[in-house]
C-alpha cells in the first residue's frame, strides 16, 4: 500500500512499502531517477531510504499537493513496469578482517572467526540505502547467523574505514564517528570524497563484495590502523 | 583579496549560506544558517541575494580589523557591538573603515548574532555551498568546516553605501520570555497514543544543554514513543521522540537519514526561534495547520527574494 504524505511544510513522504524486501533498493532507485528526471525542478533533495523516498521541495514552486499530483501518473507507471534485470554495479571492496569486535562476534554468534569471516566476505549485498553520515551505505542482507542486536552501549569514536555488522545490516563507517555497530574489519578505501564526481561511489541498488587481505596488502593500500 | 582579520574568533563563529542542497542522498547534511530569519535580514539590509555567505556568531565575544573599506550589517542575539568605542545599533548595517576594529561582546539575548558583509564573504564552496559542517568537515573559511581562529582573514570587498538603515523596529524580534513554537503533526504521530500527543502539547519543555546545530533536545515529562523499524530521510525540524521520551527538534547540521519515530515538525519560521534559546529555556508548542505554515512560510521568501 503505497502513501504519500506531507513532512512538515517543504517536504513530502512516499512511503513505498512495509518492509523491504530484495528488489526493492534496485526499484527504488528506479524510481527516484525517474522522479528527479521529471519533477528534479520542483526538488532541494531526494532521500531514498528503506522503504520510503523523502522528496524535500521548493515550497516557492510546489507543495505536496502539486506534488503528489504529478506524482501519481510517475508512480502507476512504476507498479506497472516489470522488475528490471539490471545486475547493478558491482563493487569489490577489500577488508582486513581484523576488527576489535571479531572475537566477540565469533563467540555471540557460535562460530570461529574463520567461520565468520567466510560467512561475511562468501554474500553478495545490495546497498540498501545511503544516510546518516557521508557515503554511509546500509547493505543487506547480512547472513542470519551473524545478526546480532546493536551495541547496548555505542561507542564514542569508531575509526574511518571500520567495516561494521548490526541486525541484518553491514556497512563501513566513511568518516570516524561515534557508532553501535560491532567492529568487523578494516577498510582502507575512502567513500566519500568531494574532489570526486561522484563523491561517493556506491549508489543505491549496486552490489557489494568483500575481499579478505591481509595486514600488509591493507597497510600498501593506505589503509591505517 | 582583502577583508576583515580575526582578532578574536569567539568560542564558534561559522562561515553559513543557505546550506548544501542536493546531496542528501549521498548522506551530506544541509547546513546552512541555524537562525534563517535573522540572517536574511542581515543579507537583506546589505542587498545581498538570498543565501549570501555570512558569519553566525555563536555567544559573540570578537573583535576584527579591517583591511577595507566597506559595509556591515549585524543581526540576531543582542550584543553589545562598538567600532573604536562608539556604540552601535542591533539590526542594521554600518561602514567600518580600514584599520576600524569592529568589537562584539557577549549575547545579552538570544545566542547568535550574524554579520554579513556588503557582497558577502568569499570562500570556496564544497559541493556547491560554503556553509561549515564542523561534524562532516565540509565548508568554511578552511574548506573542512573549521571555526573561525585567530589571524584568519576573512575576505570581502570595498563597498561603499549610501546611508546607515535598521531594521524597523516591529520586525526586529524579542528574544526573551517563553517561545510558543508552532508544530504540523505528522508522520508518526498517528501511532502515539492521544493522551501522549496531548501531554506533548500541554506541558513546558526546557532546551537541554545538550543542544548544538545538529539537534535541539528538550528536558520534561518523558513521552511513551511507539517503535519504527525502517530508517528514512528525516528533514530540518522534525521531532523525533527517542525510546528516552525525550524529543530532539533536528536543526541545520541534522542526519540525512533516521530511524527514530517523528511526532510531527517545527513550523519553519519558528525553528528560528528555537535556534535563539539558550539551555534550560522553558518552550511549549501548539499545533498549526501545514496549509497556514505554507502560506507564511511562501511570503516570507518572497520578501526576501528567495
Amino acid at each position: 500500500m503505497i502513501r504519500l504524505e506531507p513532512a512538515g511544510a517543504e517536504a513530502l513522504l512516499l512511503v513505498l512499502a512495509d518492509r523491504p524486501d530484495a528488489q526493492l533498493p534496485q526499484r527504488l532507485a528506479q524510481l527516484a531517477e525517474a522522479v528527479r528526471a521529471e519533477l528534479g525542478e520542483l526538488l532541494t533533495d531526494l532521500v531514498p531510504g528503506w522503504t520510503s523516498l523523502l522528496l524535500h521541495y521548493d515550497l516557492c514552486r510546489t507543495d505536496h499537493l502539486d506534488l503528489a499530483a504529478r506524482l501519481t501518473p510517475l508512480l502507476e507507471r512504476w507498479l506497472a513496469e516489470p522488475l528490471s534485470v539490471q545486475p547493478g554495479h558491482l563493487h569489490e571492496i577489500p577488508i582486513w578482517y581484523a576488527g576489535a569486535d571479531l572475537p566477540e562476534i565469533a563467540t555471540a554468534c557460535d562460530l570461529s572467526v574463520a567461520q565468520v569471516i567466510e560467512l561475511h566476505s562468501s554474500t553478495e549485498y545490495r546497498v540498501g540505502a545511503i544516510g546518516f553520515a557521508p557515503g554511509f551505505a546500509y547493505l543487506g542482507e547480512l547472513h542470519e547467523r551473524l545478526a546480532l542486536p546493536r551495541r547496548a552501549t555505542p561507542r564514542t569514536h569508531v575509526p574511518a574505514g571500520s567495516l561494521a555488522i548490526a541486525e541484518r545490516q553491514t556497512a563501513v563507517y566513511p568518516q570516524a564517528s561515534p557508532g553501535g555497530w560491532h567492529l568487523l574489519g578494516l577498510c582502507p578505501q575512502s567513500f566519500f570524497d568531494v574532489r570526486r564526481t561522484p563523491p561517493c561511489p556506491l549508489l543505491l541498488g549496486d552490489r557489494v563484495r568483500f575481499l579478505p587481505i591481509g595486514e600488509s596488502a591493507f597497510r600498501a593500500a593506505g589503509g591505517r590502523s | 583579496m582583502s577583508g576583515l582579520r580575526v582578532l578574536k574568533p569567539g568560542p564558534l563563529s561559522l562561515l553559513q549560506d543557505a546550506g548544501r542542497r542536493g546531496w542528501q542522498h549521498l548522506g551530506v547534511s544541509p547546513s546552512g544558517a541555524l537562525d534563517g530569519h535573522a540572517a536574511a535580514w542581515a543579507n537583506h539590509l546589505l542587498g545581498n541575494p538570498w543565501g549570501t555567505p555570512l558569519l553566525e556568531i555563536a555567544l559573540g565575544d570578537v573583535q576584527l580589523r579591517s583591511e577595507v573599506d566597506t559595509w556591515l550589517a549585524l543581526t540576531g542575539a543582542d550584543l553589545p557591538a562598538s567600532i573604536e568605542g562608539q556604540p552601535l545599533p542591533g539590526w542594521s548595517r554600518f561602514p567600518l573603515r580600514a584599520g576600524q576594529c569592529l568589537r562584539l561582546g557577549f549575547a545579552r539575548s538570544g545566542q547568535r548574532a550574524y554579520l554579513a558583509a556588503a557582497g558577502g564573504f568569499q570562500a570556496a564552496a564544497v559541493l556547491g555551498s560554503v556553509s561549515a559542517q564542523s561534524r562532516e568537515g565540509f565548508g568554511g573559511l578552511d574548506g573542512q568546516g573549521g571555526k573561525l581562529r585567530v589571524g584568519d582573514l576573512l575576505p570581502c570587498a570595498a563597498a561603499h553605501l549610501p546611508r546607515a538603515a535598521s531594521v524597523p523596529w516591529p520586525y526586529q524580534p524579542s528574544y526573551r520570555g517563553t517561545p510558543l513554537l508552532r508544530v504540523i503533526t505528522g508522520g508518526d504521530a498517528v501511532e502515539f497514543a492521544e493522551e501522549q500527543l496531548q501531554a506533548f502539547f500541554e506541558q513546558g519543555w526546557q532546551l537541554s544543554p545538550q543542544s548544538d546545530r545538529m539537534g535541539a533536545r528538550l528536558q520534561g515529562e518523558p513521552l511513551q514513543a511507539p517503535s519504527r523499524q525502517w530508517s528514512l530521510g528525516v528533514n530540518r525540524g522534525a521531532i523525533q521522540v527517542p525510546p528516552d521520551g525525550q524529543p530532539i527538534i533536528l536543526q541545520a547540521d541534522h542526519q540525512t537519514m533516521g530511524g527514530y519515530p517523528i511526532l510531527g515538525w517545527l513550523h519553519p519560521l519558528d525553528l528560528w526561534r528555537l535556534a535563539q534559546s539558550p539551555a534550560q529555556q522553558a518552550v511549549r508548542f501548539t499545533p498549526v495547520s501545514v496549509s497556514d505554515a505554507q502560506a507564511e512560510l511562501r511570503e516570507f521568501y518572497r520578501f526576501f527574494g528567495r
